[in-house]
């Protein structure tokens, strides 16, 4: 303000000032759009906190205001998912397949990236697009003939079911992610390599994959993300409470027909929330900023 | 160490063909550079020796033996990127070494060898940075690095200048001659720029749209281009053409020009061009060779003069450009004999390094 009084009766600078006045007008936006954002999105996250650390008593209560923490909060609803309930066998078993299914995703698309990306072959782009194609047919068409599939392998009711069937929905997609990732590398790199002696796989392991590593961990994350939160396949292959995972398992157990019991849901929910939230919000942010500030650029 | 030999190798892509059945041998430690503009085919061929594209046919000798199908790894050669393609997750010691690493030497040895093309090259003090912190130039002496460390029997160089700034660019040219004569490797070196051909090349190989125009020493192609693409593409401002006949009458030849110009062949040359009197031809001279007219004159030089169209000071010498016969012609002049724009100046044409050019086939004459 002091600036733009100072200048007010120079024309020449008042354009500088009108740039200034331009860039914080931009900024109140900004702020004011992710503000808007921040609280549509915290919002959900509030509420269960709130509604987990309160009995049901409180819960049920109509006189006290829903959005409001009661004090001091209650720890009932941790102990009895944690002791009561499947809980941590759901916890346990959605752990074991995640890691299972990341790990297959990861087998299968990095080198299916680096030979549909790098190496050019009759049909490879074809191949490729048709790789993508496949991850646009949702789950919900697909978890009946599916369901045969499982049966006729004999794995039903069987978490791995899940391990198996899992991959379909991630390796489209993460193969995909690393094409384009593998393609944005210049071609000198693998002809330097090519010249000091490496073949396809030292060249894949020592060049391409820390090279492209950003890339990997954004598949690793969507992977993770798709193969923690699946809900369809779980609900339709699995019957028995030791084989379920988080997202079936909580809502076969704690609601029960028309009885929710919301402060177990809503802890139950925040604990199935913790391992992807404590994922992207520190580790991986911190890994990505480490690695791409040097990876990318020659 | 060893020499290298092409023979009528060519490269088609789909059906374009980018190289036309190039012969070319190259000797034990000998500098080579390719030169020639965008698309004539330098850069392929350069890849070929490489092994980084297959032959269409042709045969590619590095030593004594055929190379057609041997990988890049097992070719012994080295080669320099125009974009270092460095790996960038590596330090520089650890590209430099990756090769060596790879074929699984001694460490000691790898050890070395990177610390001696280190201080070869001056970069001791960076083998523990990575590239992302280096400058070009440095980029530049690590990708040399990692050419060096291997010990190749031929260097390749693909445009490694292109990316650098004017200054650097003519700091490294010295650095990589200096490089050449320290290591004494074979050397084929790719570039557009005409100069660095010059300084660097033990013998330059200008090629345009697939072939080989010529292979000459850089003093010989500036002196005697063969073809008419030579004469124009080597010498910067490029030579002068202007068509002429080449007139003769009673038994002495000149280049006439027009109505108003003509110039007396030297008794030297009158021999050669005697077979093509009578006829029209492309009268060519370079700029150094259009002069302010000194008092006196000198043997085979010719006086005239012209109406100044554009003048460039350069600082050591000014450019005068003037029109004749509708063609822009270029003289260097001194500048303190400099003319002005619109003025008619009086110059002078040393005729002992004319040419002359046969506009059916474009070679000189």
């Amino acid at each position: 303000m002091t600036a733009e009084a100072a200048t007010a009766g120079i024309p020449r600078l008042s354009f500088r000032g009108s740039l200034s006045r331009n860039r914080r007008w931009a900024l109140i936006l900004s702020y004011f759009f992710l503000i808007l954002f921040a609280i549509f999105f915290l919002t959900p996250p509030y509420y269960a906190l709130v509604t987990a650390t309160k009995d049901s008593a409180q819960i049920s209560n109509q006189s006290t205001d829903p959005w409001m923490p009661v004090l001091p909060p209650t720890s009932t609803n941790i102990t009895a998912l944690m002791g009561a309930t499947d809980f941590p066998i759901y916890f346990m078993n959605t752990v074991i397949v995640t890691l299972c299914t990341v790990a297959i995703t990861m087998l299968i698309s990095v080198p299916a990236a680096f030979s549909l990306g790098r190496m050019k072959f009759w049909g490879s782009g074809v191949f490729a697009t048709g790789v993508f194609l496949t991850y646009l047919v949702p789950d919900s068409l697909l978890f009946i003939p599916m369901f045969k599939i499982v049966g006729a392998l004999g794995l039903l009711n069987s978490y791995w079911a899940l391990v198996l069937v899992y991959p379909t929905l991630t390796v489209p997609f993460c193969t995909w992610i690393m094409i384009g990732y593998f393609q944005s590398i210049p071609k000198e790199l693998d002809e330097a390599a090519l010249i000091d002696g490496a073949n396809h796989v030292q060249m894949l392991f020592k060049i391409f994959i820390p090279v492209a590593l950003p890339g990997l961990i954004a598949a690793t994350i969507f992977a993770f993300t798709v193969s923690w939160s699946e809900f369809v396949y779980p609900m339709a292959f699995i019957f028995s409470s030791n084989q379920l995972v988080l997202t079936a398992g909580t809502v076969t157990t704690l609601v029960k027909a028309d009885v929710y019991q919301w402060g177990m849901i809503m802890t139950a929910a925040l604990f199935a929330a913790a391992p992807p939230l404590i994922i992207y919000a520190f580790l991986m942010d911190y890994y990505i900023a480490g690695l791409t500030a040097g990876a990318t650029k020659g | 160490m060893a020499q290298v030999a092409l023979r009528n190798v060519v490269k088609k892509f789909d059906r374009t063909e980018a190289v036309r059945g190039i012969n070319l041998d190259i000797e034990d430690k000998e500098f080579i550079v390719l030169v020639g503009p965008s698309g004539c085919g330098k850069s392929t061929t350069l890849r070929m020796i490489a092994g980084l594209e297959e032959t269409t046919s042709g045969e590619i000798y590095i030593g004594d033996a055929l190379v057609n199908d041997v990988p890049p790894k097992d070719r012994d050669i080295a080669m320099v990127f125009q974009n270092y393609a460095l790996y960038p997750h590596m330090t520089v010691y650890e590209n430099m070494s990756f090769g060596l690493r790879l074929k699984k030497f001694p460490k000691a040895e790898i050890k070395s060898r990177v610390e001696n093309a280190a201080r070869i090259l001056g970069i001791t003090e960076l083998l523990d940075r990575r590239p992302r912190q280096l400058s070009g130039g440095q980029r530049q002496r690590v990708a040399m690095g990692r050419a060096i460390v291997r010990n190749p029997k031929v260097f390749l160089f693909d445009e490694p200048l292109s990316n650098l700034d004017a200054k650097l660019r003519v700091q490294m040219r010295t650095e990589i001659k200096k490089v050449h004569q320290t290591v004494k490797t074979t050397t084929v070196y790719v570039t557009h720029d005409q100069v660095e051909a010059m300084t660097l090349a033990d013998r330059v190989v200008v090629m345009n749209a697939g072939t080989i125009e010529q292979i000459d020493a850089p003093n010989d192609l500036y002196h005697n281009p063969k073809t008419r693409f030579v004469a124009g593409f080597i010498g910067s401002p490029a030579m002068n053409f202007l068509t002429c006949r080449l007139a003769e009458a009673s038994g002495a030849l000149s280049v006439r020009l027009n109505d108003g110009l003509s110039f007396p062949v030297p008794a030297s040359r009158t021999a050669r061009y005697r077979p093509y009197a009578n006829r029209e031809l492309l009268f060519g001279l370079r700029p150094e060779h259009i002069t302010e007219a000194r008092a006196g004159g000198a043997p085979g030089h010719a006086e005239f003069e012209v109406p100044v169209d554009v003048v460039e000071p350069m600082g050591m010498e000014t450019l005068v450009y003037f029109i004749v016969n509708g063609f822009e012609v270029c003289a260097r002049v001194n500048p303190a004999a400099a003319p002005n724009a619109g003025e008619t100046a009086r110059l002078s044409a040393d005729l002992n390094q004319m040419h002359l050019i046969d506009p059916k086939n474009d070679l000189v004459i």
